[in-house]
């Protein structure tokens, strides 16, 4: 494909431009919006995941066991089963089945156990010496768990939030399937189903490129938090 | 001000029951630095976790400043730890914080003031001689200045008791010297209770008081260091003395020498002060009097707790009468020798 071709495409298809700027604020929508909720839900229960472990300082094998079954079925199913299964639950939310506030439920509801075992993840990295000087110099769980462990993970939970805003960039692709919108949706409509290639193009460059801002934006917080 | 009593820990691992501490009791006097040395895996870690019942004994009782650790609610001990400093051999330091933010921690989670915590962490910095790190953080400073910063966040909260766990294992031999004497300046000017664990007899003979041996998760013995360097009762204790004086034979002395003697081959023997052995300048004594060259091949001699101590590595030139002789001298003035062979 060629640069002209690139630029007369551009002049003589406003309408897809249109959509294509659309579909971008639908795809972040759907991806910030899910990721927010994700995070509020997904870090306490990865944290929960973390003190409940044998050795943990809330240690509690049946609570562990449990939370651990629920997350494991959450990240086993496909999104694009999730995403039809749980429209029941979608329209009691937001009252509709589709559309992209439709489509933020499911991506929430799978952003969850995912961040949770990446948050579980981060907080393994931090030596078990300081939980021990912290029980020692007399802190409070609550304490231990916000003044050490979440500080102490904190550039791997920055890491695994890039993770999770990624693969949550992946997911919103499949939102169309609802009527979700997203340059996903542009990209299967247009661009495959009527052998669109230029839009096809146009939206993978826009995806790398929202992959690409989000990924390096994730390093430099990390580098900036990360004193070990 | 500690009182270990009766105190028992068993772990179990893979189904086997495995006796960490049997039947410890101590009594540490406030103001004392009490040092518990033992070689790795005997059960001294253990213990001194179990002072801040970081490890819950199995059985038995923990008194710190007359309160009975173990009857406490989770809260209570949380409260109560506050005036038990601890530091470790890794620092733990947190890596997220800068050494001022670290030294404050303790006060943070007392809910002391802003203002109060400034005051108190500068001052503390002052005392441990790193004012001018306070806004580095952890990992840009040296293993040295990390324990400094691990002792300023011990005597934060200004506690009664100070727990070393291995505090210099991690140190070289000058930084161990320096982390040393910071302690015996805090002993004195807070009149600070400290009991530390180590594997170095070195660290005990610098600094502590008193030094209790641990072998097998038993004590086997405790008392005042120079009673003990004086009058080691236990193979145990002997070992880790022998360990502060280490002579070996050299390489080439050691290839050269037969198990008997021949005509021209002299003993190489080693001699070994203690405690009992008679005070008095014995080796020039016999020399003069039996006739005797004594050439001192390594020698290593110390002073602790008003004790002369030491191990000698010599060669004895003389007839073998006066060899004899002179073996049986040093032998009714309370000196160990052992011939460890003769050299050609």
């Amino acid at each position: 494909m060629s640069l002209e071709m690139f630029s007369t495409w551009w002049t003589t298809n406003e309408r897809l431009i249109d959509l294509l700027i659309t579909a971008s604020g639908q795809t972040l929508t759907m991806v910030f919006l899910a990721g927010l909720i994700g995070l509020i839900f997904g870090i306490p229960l990865g944290v929960l995941l973390h003190l409940t472990k044998k050795s943990g300082l809330l240690s509690n094998k049946n609570l562990n066991k449990a939370l651990g079954v629920m997350v494991n079925i959450g990240r086993s199913i496909p999104f694009i089963i999730l995403l039809v299964a749980v429209i029941p639950f979608t329209r009691f939310i937001v009252g509709s089945s589709i559309g992209t506030a439709a489509a933020v439920v499911p991506l929430s509801i799978a952003a969850i156990p995912f961040i949770a075992r990446l948050i579980e993840g981060a907080l393994l990295e931090v030596p078990s010496g300081l939980v021990e000087a912290a029980q020692a110099m007399g802190a409070k769980p609550y304490q231990i768990i916000f003044k050490v462990l979440l500080p102490e993970a904190l550039p791997g939970i920055i890491h695994a939030i890039t993770i999770l805003l990624v693969t949550l960039i992946g997911y919103s692709a499949m939102a169309g399937t609802v009527g979700g919108g997203g340059l996903g949706d542009v990209g299967i409509r247009y661009g495959y189903q009527r052998f669109d290639a230029a839009v096809m193009m146009m939206t993978i460059v826009i995806l790398v490129v929202f992959v690409q801002i989000i990924q390096s934006l994730g390093d430099y917080l990390v580098k900036r938090v990360d004193h070990r | 001000m500690i009182e270990i009593k009766n105190v028992n820990k068993v772990f179990y691992q893979a189904g086997r029951e495995i006796k960490a501490l049997d039947d410890i009791n101590l009594s540490i006097a406030e103001g004392s630095i009490y040092g518990v040395i033992g070689s790795s895996g005997a059960g001294k870690s253990t213990l001194i976790r179990c002072v801040n019942l970081l490890e819950r004994p199995t059985k038995g009782r923990i008194f710190v400043d007359g309160i009975e650790l173990n009857s406490l609610s989770a809260n209570e001990l949380t409260l109560a730890r506050r005036k038990i400093g601890m530091i470790f051999q890794h620092f733990n330091l947190l890596s997220s914080r800068t050494v001022f933010n670290n030294v404050g921690l303790p006060l943070e989670l007392a809910g002391v003031s802003k203002q109060e915590i400034k005051e108190k962490v500068e001052s503390l910095l002052e005392l441990v001689g790193l004012s001018d790190k306070k806004d580095s953080y952890p990992a840009n400073l040296s293993g040295g200045q990390k324990q400094r910063v691990a002792i300023a966040r011990a005597l934060a909260s200004d506690p009664k008791v100070l727990l070393c766990d291995e505090a210099t294992s991690a140190l070289d031999p000058a930084t161990t010297h320096s982390i040393l004497e910071l302690l015996r300046k805090i002993n004195r000017e807070f009149n600070l209770t400290i009991l530390l664990i180590t594997h170095e007899m070195a660290v005990v003979k610098s600094i502590c008081s008193d030094v209790a041996i641990i072998g097998g998760g038993k004590l086997v013995e405790q008392g005042p260091v120079g009673d003990i360097f004086a009058h080691p009762k236990t193979e145990l204790a002997r070992q880790f003395i022998r360990s502060t004086l280490d002579l070996s034979i050299p390489a080439d002395y050691a290839a050269r020498l037969s198990a008997s003697q021949s005509p021209n081959s002299y003993p190489l023997v080693r001699l070994e002060f203690t405690g009992a052995s008679v005070d008095a300048p014995i080796i020039s004594h016999v020399a003069r009097e039996l006739n005797l060259d004594i050439s001192i091949l390594s020698s290593n001699m110390d002073y602790v707790g008003g004790i002369k101590f030491g191990l000698m590595l010599a060669e004895f030139f003389g007839s073998p009468q006066a060899t004899e002789q002179a073996i049986a001298f040093l032998k009714e003035n309370k000196i160990e020798v052992e011939v460890l062979g003769y050299v050609a």
